[in-house]
């Protein structure tokens, strides 16, 4: 016994000291899931494949769609064809050359696979066609705008078609695809190991030899760890935390205004408990609405670290319809809107999910439109259990949010067209349904902002969702870190961080 | 969970035992200490409505996360809350979930296992694999599962403590009467025709009451650290309402900045804990015949 | 005594089968839908239809239970509807993770309970006695997930002594092992230790008033002597026993401090995964947390069975 504890000391001592330099310790909030690409669904997920993975295309910190494996596309004139030139030269971590029938398979695997989450966001792809060695033709059978922001995430990421033929659905046990970093080991709930990719095709970018991630959901044991040297960087650090990050000279503090919002979602006509003035009228909504401060509950919960909303797009997002700014509270106009609609005061039962942040936020709510005359009733559920009473339509609002989408089409059309696959609220206007069709169709920007600016003016008013705040994505990191970019996406891309020396 | 206190002994015999174990309780040290605390404790929640503290839900953004003083005793929580009333109304939820689980447990624990044991066959068969089978889940477990399937409130959480409890006193209460039973006087009411019910309300029940009390004290305390573990999961007491636990559970993200939101409740629920534990102790010293 | 195995064992068997129809109900009424949350947050129509075929979620509930009892007869629990992972795999992971922090809150149980009971015996009445009592009484009565977050505030966050969170394997890195589990073991042996201080006591009370230790001072054995070599070896085995039981326990009370810990766990993983609604993860792990209790208790059995004579009888 006490040789073997000798040895396993000295085996540890050894190895240990050479490696640790060069090894990056990112703790995460959460334990991602399934390490599928086709089949992963969280948003923790996306922060492991940026390591692991290349897509397609990437993005910039301001959103601009960039190359990564593809090296330049084109759109044909009807909108109808995508034609993509893609990147030599580049090999899978299994030796798998990179190419056209490559991609070809891996769309062909987001639209079959049984498994695949990608469904839906590749279903404008009606065929790929190989039309060089390195150059694909994606065929749509409508114009989709928002096709390049899908190829920019998950449904864009590569995975070795000879690995993901063999592995089938489980590829996500040994997850091979073309990133910086390979795959070595993952114990579930307690680590997952990445380590440099030699043959890389911009391996001279990548300056650490092994990349571990550890989910470790509290956020003051994850600030701990980082501030005694078990974790080199984190993601989300509580806002509460920001303060303290920042005058600490040991660490490091980034952030970027996420692309998501947090809001309250009305039951405006899903089944019989839309059925109430709160669902039924407007106006009520919307002085709901007015008797909120927004700047208020930021600086509450927040400490003014996240972005006060009103839209689905940040205030700093090109998206954002400035004609229709962030509402001051005004609790007359609040009053006059319920005295209008028939209420002295109001009775009104919203579900929250059972999580200290979300029930402060709603406590804070709570509070500042009792002043109008909504009682607030709070009814705190498991987020499973709020998921399916949302879907089945058993609420009368409910406080969810969205983690947010690159396309500005991601953060609304599938929540307020009256087929949205996410439309909880069952909010249905052909008037909007069409301008956000219409939007999804074009490719000119500024055509695409007319008719979000048409349609915000439209949901305003009805106010199906009543936005609250963009969560900021905040990072910590060790103050030898160095050349780590905040991106809006949350992501943690590694291209050109290293330790100082 | 404690394992099932070993008091069971033989039958005590009538008024002169139990004056003698009234006077041993009232000399012991650690039953009055308990005893103080626990007094202590629900005199505080009966008058919560009286007492001229702040409203327990009444925010003030201008007074978010203050540090104990003068005008806020114990400090401000994440939404500018008097800590110090919250936790006096938080002492109702905690001693109320305590006691309504205790009892549910009690009541329905007992019939079952005076049944179980009184009657036997397949009727104890049943009942007694039940109970293996709740007892082969860790407590917690079953706990979080039942508060979860319940949907999270502090009525939920104290059903499901209750349940999760029953079995405790199902066993223990089989036990007793299976060393009951075969009592020569139990047997010699039988002789005479004396009902199965009555010998159990006469017999059975008076034997099976000391062990049972002793039991559901120590048990009160187990369920109060239990409603707030599951108020620290989420699935308790639910907000704006204060519950000791609750309170931990918000005051855990506010570790570094609020220290003393997670100060108070947890000494709270450590000193009531503390207070039913003595209390069970010196019950089961007073109530048990044998010395140690 | 063979055959007193024999028959435990087949008790055990409808116990089981009641524990699996038991949490198999009791999940199937959760509120929530897995394959909602298993979707993820578009929660397209197609994976969510294609979820509920694959994991039988629109048959009938005892179809579906006939379904997973068939396979769980031929030694596979499924996989997790969260990971993939199988659910054997999870389980043959996490289990000697909680072991480990079982066995080592055992071991601090042991190291203080044991020689506290002991003095506290010895010194019955005195004020040792009486301080050791209140120890041990606060011990059972610290809601150990308070004193789980006041640890790592004081030690971690506040001193920086010890990690905070984390887990590593004894045999990859046994001192970083023992620096990441020594304070969840305490966390978890507190309880425990007060548990045995206290049966201890006893135990020794009782001992010491036998004959064989009264001989033992009569014929003018060193008290210390007395205590040791007589008393505390016959007290020693019903404390033995306890602890056996109290191991199982243990592996309750492991929920919540592998939860304040983030020790990737036993105890984590299933309330991670009654969150998650994985049923297939809650299933097996309780099933196996039931076959665990009901081994132990039985091995408990035995052993007090061995070390009291007396009991033979009974049996």
């Amino acid at each position: 016994m006490h040789r073997m504890l000798l040895a396993a000391l000295l085996a540890a001592g050894t190895l240990a000291s050479p490696t640790l330099a060069a090894d990056l310790r990112i703790g995460l909030q959460d334990d991602p899931d399934v390490l599928d690409p086709d089949q992963s669904r969280t948003f923790v997920g996306r922060i492991v494949y940026t390591s692991l993975c290349n897509k397609l295309v990437d993005i910039t910190p301001e959103l601009k769609i960039i190359p990564q494996l593809a090296t330049g596309w084109s759109w044909s004139d009807d909108g109808k064809v995508l034609t993509m030139d893609l990147r030599e030269g580049v090999v899978f971590h299994d030796g798998t050359p990179f190419d056209a029938e490559a991609v070809k398979a891996n769309i062909e695997r987001s639209k079959t696979l049984p498994e695949s989450r990608r469904k839906s966001e590749v279903k404008s792809i009606e065929s790929v066609a190989v039309t060089g060695p390195y150059q694909v033709q994606m065929n749509l059978s409508a114009p989709d705008a928002t096709l390049l922001a899908q190829l920019a995430d998950r449904s864009g990421m590569m995975i070795s078609p000879t690995a993901a033929e063999a592995a089938g659905a489980d590829f996500g046990a040994k997850p091979i695809c073309s990133g910086p970093y390979k795959f070595v080991e993952r114990v579930a709930q307690d680590r997952i190991v990445l380590e440099r990719f030699a043959e890389y095709w911009n391996a001279d970018a990548y300056h650490f030899d092994k990349v571990i991630f550890l989910p470790i959901p509290d956020t003051t044991v994850r600030l701990a760890n980082l501030r005694s040297g078990d974790l080199d960087m984190l993601e989300r650090l509580a806002a509460t935390d920001a303060a303290g990050v920042k005058s600490d000279a040991d660490l490091q503090y980034a952030q970027a205004i996420g692309l998501g919002y947090q809001g309250i979602t009305a039951n405006v006509g899903n089944g019989d408990r839309s059925k109430n003035p709160f669902g039924e009228d407007a106006r009520l909504r919307r002085a709901f609405s007015l008797a909120i401060d927004r700047e208020a509950l930021n600086q509450v919960v927040f400490e003014g670290v996240f972005a006060p909303g009103n839209q689905p797009f940040p205030p700093n997002s090109p998206w954002y319809d400035t004609e229709v700014p962030i509402p001051a509270r005004d609790l007359e106009k609040a009053k006059a809107l319920m005295k209008e609609a028939g209420h002295e005061t109001f009775d009104i039962e919203v579900q929250v999910a059972n999580n200290p942040v979300q029930t402060q936020v709603m406590q804070v709510v709570q509070a500042m439109v009792a002043e109008a005359g909504f009682n607030v009733k709070l009814k705190s559920m498991e987020f499973a259990a709020l998921l399916a009473a949302q879907s089945a339509g058993t609420y009368q609002a409910s406080q969810v949010g969205w983690s947010g989408r690159i396309d500005p089409d991601g953060n609304l059309h599938q929540f307020v067209t009256c087929k949205g696959g996410i439309n909880d609220s069952k909010y249905c206007n052909p008037e909007v349904d069409k301008l956000l069709d219409e939007a999804r169709k074009s490719s000119n920007d500024e055509d695409r902002k007319a008719r979000y600016d048409a349609a915000r003016k439209v949901l305003n008013e009805d106010m199906p969702i009543i936005y609250l705040y963009h969560p900021t994505w905040i990072w910590a990191l060790d103050k030898k870190v160095e050349g780590f970019v905040p991106y809006p996406d949350g992501m943690i891309r590694l291209a050109g961080v290293k330790f100082s020396s | 969970m404690s394992a099932v206190t070993d008091t069971a002994g033989p039958a005590s015999d009538g008024y002169r035992s139990r004056s003698r174990a009234w006077r041993k309780l009232k000399t012991s040290h650690s039953a009055l200490a308990g005893f103080a605390i626990v007094a202590f404790f629900v005199v505080i929640a009966l008058l919560a409505p009286m007492l001229p503290i702040d409203d327990p839900t009444a925010t003030s953004w201008s007074a978010v996360r203050k540090a104990p003083s003068l005008e806020h005793l114990m400090g401000t929580d994440e939404i500018g809350r008097d800590v110090f009333s919250r936790m006096i109304w938080g002492a109702r939820a905690s001693l109320i979930a305590g006691v309504i689980s205790v009892i549910m447990a009690v009541s329905l624990g007992v019939p079952l296992g005076l049944v179980a044991g009184y009657f036997g066959g397949w009727i104890d068969q049943i009942i007694s694999r039940i109970t293996d089978a709740m007892l082969a889940m860790p407590f917690l477990i079953l706990a979080i599962a039942l508060a979860a399937f319940l949907g999270p409130s502090l009525t939920n959480a104290m059903i499901a403590i209750g349940l999760s409890a029953m079995p405790i006193f199902i066993r223990l209460t089989r036990g007793q009467v299976l060393s009951v039973k075969t009592e020569d006087y139990v047997e010699g009411a039988r002789a005479v025709g004396v009902t199965d019910f009555a010998i159990i309300l006469r017999y059975i029940l008076p034997n099976v009451f000391a062990p049972v009390l002793v039991q559901a004290t120590l048990t009160i305390a187990t369920a109060i650290i239990l409603e707030a573990a599951l108020s620290f999961l989420g699935l308790g007491q639910q907000p704006p309402a204060p519950s000791w636990g609750s309170m931990l559970n918000v005051a855990k993200n506010f570790l570094t900045q609020a220290p003393w939101m997670a100060w108070w409740p947890g000494a709270a629920i450590f000193l009531v804990v503390l207070g039913f534990n003595l209390l069970g102790d010196g019950l089961r010293d007073a109530l048990d015949p044998r010395e140690i | 005594m063979l055959s007193y195995i024999i028959r435990r064992l087949a008790i055990a068997v409808p116990t089981l089968v009641l524990v699996s129809i038991f949490v198999f109900t009791l999940q199937k009424l959760l509120p929530g839908d897995p394959a909602l949350v298993m979707a993820g947050e578009e929660r397209d129509p197609a994976s969510i239809e294609f979820i509920r075929e694959k994991y039988h979620l629109n048959e009938p509930v005892i179809t579906q239970y006939v379904y997973w009892m068939k396979a769980v007869l031929q030694g596979d629990m499924g996989v997790s509807l969260r990971t993939s992972q199988p659910v054997l795999d999870l389980i043959g992971d996490k289990l000697p993770v909680t072991i480990q922090l079982a066995i080592m809150a055992l071991i601090i149980a042991f190291v203080v309970g044991v020689p506290a009971g002991i003095l506290s015996a010895v010194k019955k009445g005195t004020v040792i006695d009486y301080a050791a009592n209140i120890v041990a009484l606060s011990g059972l009565s610290v809601p150990n997930f308070w004193l789980g977050i006041m640890l790592i505030l004081l030690v971690s966050v506040n001193l920086g002594w010890l990690p905070a969170s984390g887990y590593e394997s004894f045999f990859v890195d046994p001192l970083r092992s023992l620096e990441t589990m020594i304070m969840p073991a305490f966390v978890l042996g507190t309880s425990l230790a007060a548990t045995l201080m206290r049966h201890t006591r006893s135990a020794m009370l009782g001992v010491m008033k036998a004959d064989y230790v009264r001989t033992a001072r009569a014929k003018g054995v060193r008290e210390h002597a007395v205590v040791i070599k007589h008393a505390f070896r016959n007290a020693l085995l019903p404390v033995v026993t306890l602890s056996a039981l109290l191991f199982g326990e243990l592996l309750g009370g492991a929920v919540l401090t592998e939860q304040i810990f983030t020790i990737p766990g036993f105890g984590k993983l299933i309330v991670d995964a009654v969150f998650t609604r994985d049923y297939a993860v809650v299933q097996g792990v309780v099933l196996c947390a039931a076959v665990g209790v009901i081994l132990i208790n039985l091995v408990a059995d035995v052993l007090y069975f061995l070390v009291n004579p007396r009991m033979r009888s009974s049996l």
